[in-house]
């Protein structure tokens, strides 16, 4: 193991360790606690000037309450939810099916078309900005949870693509080949035999996915437009606009939209880093 | 399949294997061409045209590009964005040594890595109005710092000359928890005989890092200099969010200023943004290159 162990160091070092490790932590997510700080504080503290002290009395309950009650707060998460969900199913689902043909079978243009997914994932949006954003005017998509989430599942597919290939890869190959002499149809060995092996990469996707869709403001700024379909990370910067120095509002606010792909974080910890260490380890 | 006729039956069964990979690639390949490929040609092409987004396009040939070299918002917005790729990379390092400060094992370990790792979960919009609370005049927790320290208030998100590393800074904490998750990982891997042979010949300290440590964490290494370029690059929610390109469009970056260009409030130039967005693939297209072939060389040793 490197570093050294601290438990196999000079006996001062543990402890010195021990310290550290809180001390680094509040450095390091100073901000974090500062807004978190600050989502509690009555707006009075803020006009008499304490900014950094103890809050005078714990408005929590207050500032959260006023966020809900006096912006649409409430459905611009809505809105979220109706955009990552469907997203994470379709981009999962599809890259399945891609990544196990892609992985599974030998034809012409395999390796060019896998390579197609991987490059078409690190490309810059904004080369897909102005015909997305027309085809999405033309299907009368503009400005829907429905056209932001077709955009999604297929951009997001190359990611995915390239992660359940590379999964399936690492499948034993046996398993298909004795079911083919056993002449399982090609669906079922997909459905019966692969696609249960591949829980842990399902999983894997899925928080990822949700964090990094959950997460874009981009596309919300380019397809969107209203409040209807608008979710939660263009929403809160638009009321950081209405609510000038209210910071105690927009520290509330971003607390509660960052409060969700924090929860499945946490949730989903090893799942989490699994899928996003993949390739770090390897190769 | 049971109420398919005998003659396709047999049709299928010969086949399966050479038309299955079709059915299972045609509904993901379909979107992924339709909303990704087929995109970025139309951009290059759109790149030629004078386009309002409405009405019809006039065909102008490389006037864009004339226009765009002549015009200095884009040699702000590249040289932003050369000073964005220098300075992210410093999450690489800074990630690792991070990375090397928690890899232990004591009590409560595995809460302190989740914790530390907090700002890259978190969205970017997020990230920027903390930063923006945390720059801001008067009650920002940063100008306080500062002001105690130098005496001087700074307004680093309304300073021409601090704005970019203001954002840059904002943009750095997130990468340097996603760095730090792929060493963390890398040292995880790492082969412990090796470290032991190291240090039984007397290798210890930097020299075993160096020597021992380093090589074996090529692969995270490798994934960490990518995604920070490509984050780099990227780079677009927390300019929008902290200055919206200002003060005066001193901290605009390519993909900001292809956006504003495109949509902007005096009337939308389609052709204009799209021609900014092809130079910025360009530039993308350099490292996607590097890093395709790095895979390729992979794909044929496995």
């Amino acid at each position: 193991m490197f570093p050294t162990p601290v438990e196999k160091a000079a006996r001062w070092v543990s402890p010195v360790y021990q310290m550290l490790l809180p001390v680094a932590l509040v450095i390091w997510l100073l901000p974090l606690i500062g807004v978190a700080i600050t989502s509690v504080r009555p707006s009075g503290d803020l006009a008499a000037g304490n900014y950094f002290g103890m809050p005078s009395s714990f408005a929590g309950v207050e500032n959260y309450t006023a966020v809900f009650r006096d912006s649409p707060i409430g459905l611009y998460i809505l809105n979220s939810f109706k955009i990552t969900i469907p997203t994470v199913i379709g981009a999962v689902g599809l890259s399945c099916l891609a990544g196990y043909a892609l992985a599974v079978y030998r034809f012409r243009g395999n390796l060019a078309l896998f390579f197609i997914f991987v490059a078409g994932n690190f490309i810059p949006f904004q080369i897909l900005m102005v015909p997305v954003r027309d085809l999405t005017l033309k299907l009368g998509l503009y400005d829907t949870v429905t056209g932001l989430v077709l955009f999604h599942v297929a951009f997001q597919t190359g990611f995915c693509t390239l992660f359940m290939r590379n999964f399936i890869k690492g499948l034993p190959f046996a398993l298909i080949e004795s079911a083919r002499v056993e002449g399982v149809s090609e669906w079922r060995i997909f459905r019966h035999i692969v696609l249960p092996l591949m829980r842990p990469a399902i999983a894997a996707l899925s928080v990822l996915i949700f964090t990094f869709v959950w997460n874009d403001y981009f596309w919300a700024t380019v397809l969107v437009q209203g409040q209807a379909a608008m979710p939660v990370t263009a929403g809160l910067n638009s009321l950081n606009g209405q609510w000038v120095a209210a910071w105690h509002l927009v520290s509330a606010g971003s607390i509660v939209a960052a409060l969700p792909p924090v929860t499945m974080f946490f949730l989903m910890q090893k799942h989490f880093i699994a899928g996003l260490t993949l390739g770090a380890t390897k190769g | 399949m049971a109420n398919r006729s005998p003659a396709s039956s047999t049709f299928w069964k010969r086949n399966q294997r050479r038309l299955s990979p079709l059915f299972f690639l045609a509904p993901g390949a379909l979107m992924f061409l339709v909303y990704v490929i087929l995109p970025v040609f139309q951009s290059i092409w759109i790149s030629f045209y004078d386009w309002d987004g409405l009405g019809p396009k006039t065909f102008i040939g490389l006037s864009n590009y004339t226009e765009l070299f002549g015009d200095e918002a884009f040699y702000t917005s590249l040289t932003n964005n050369i000073l964005w790729l220098v300075l992210y990379l410093l999450a690489v390092p800074a990630g690792l040594a991070v990375a090397l400060f928690l890899n232990q094992t004591v009590a409560g370990i595995r809460i302190y890595k989740s914790l530390f790792f907090f700002p890259f979960v978190i969205s970017q919009v997020v990230v920027g109005l903390i930063f923006t609370w945390f720059y801001a005049p008067d009650f920002g927790l940063f100008s306080a710092l500062i002001k105690s320290l130098t005496g001087t208030e700074i307004a680093i998100l309304a300073d021409e000359r601090f704005v970019t590393y203001g954002i840059i800074v904002a943009g750095l904490w997130p990468q340097i928890a996603y760095c730090m998750i792929l060493y963390l990982t890398g040292l995880n891997n790492i082969n412990p005989e090796q470290v032991e042979a190291g240090r039984m010949d007397g290798a210890r300290g930097f020299r075993l890092f160096w020597n021992i440590i380093l090589p074996q964490l090529r692969p995270a290494t490798f994934i960490a200099v990518v995604v920070t370029v490509i984050g780099a690059l990227r780079s677009f929610d927390l300019v929008s969010v902290m200055t919206a390109g200002g003060p005066y469009g001193s901290s605009r970056v390519l993909s900001f200023y292809m956006y504003e260009q495109a949509l902007s409030e005096y009337g939308y130039r389609m052709g204009y943004g799209a021609a900014i967005a092809v130079i910025l693939f360009l530039i993308m297209m350099v490292f996607i290159t590097l890093f395709l072939v790095r895979m390729l060389a992979q794909e044929r040793n496995a």
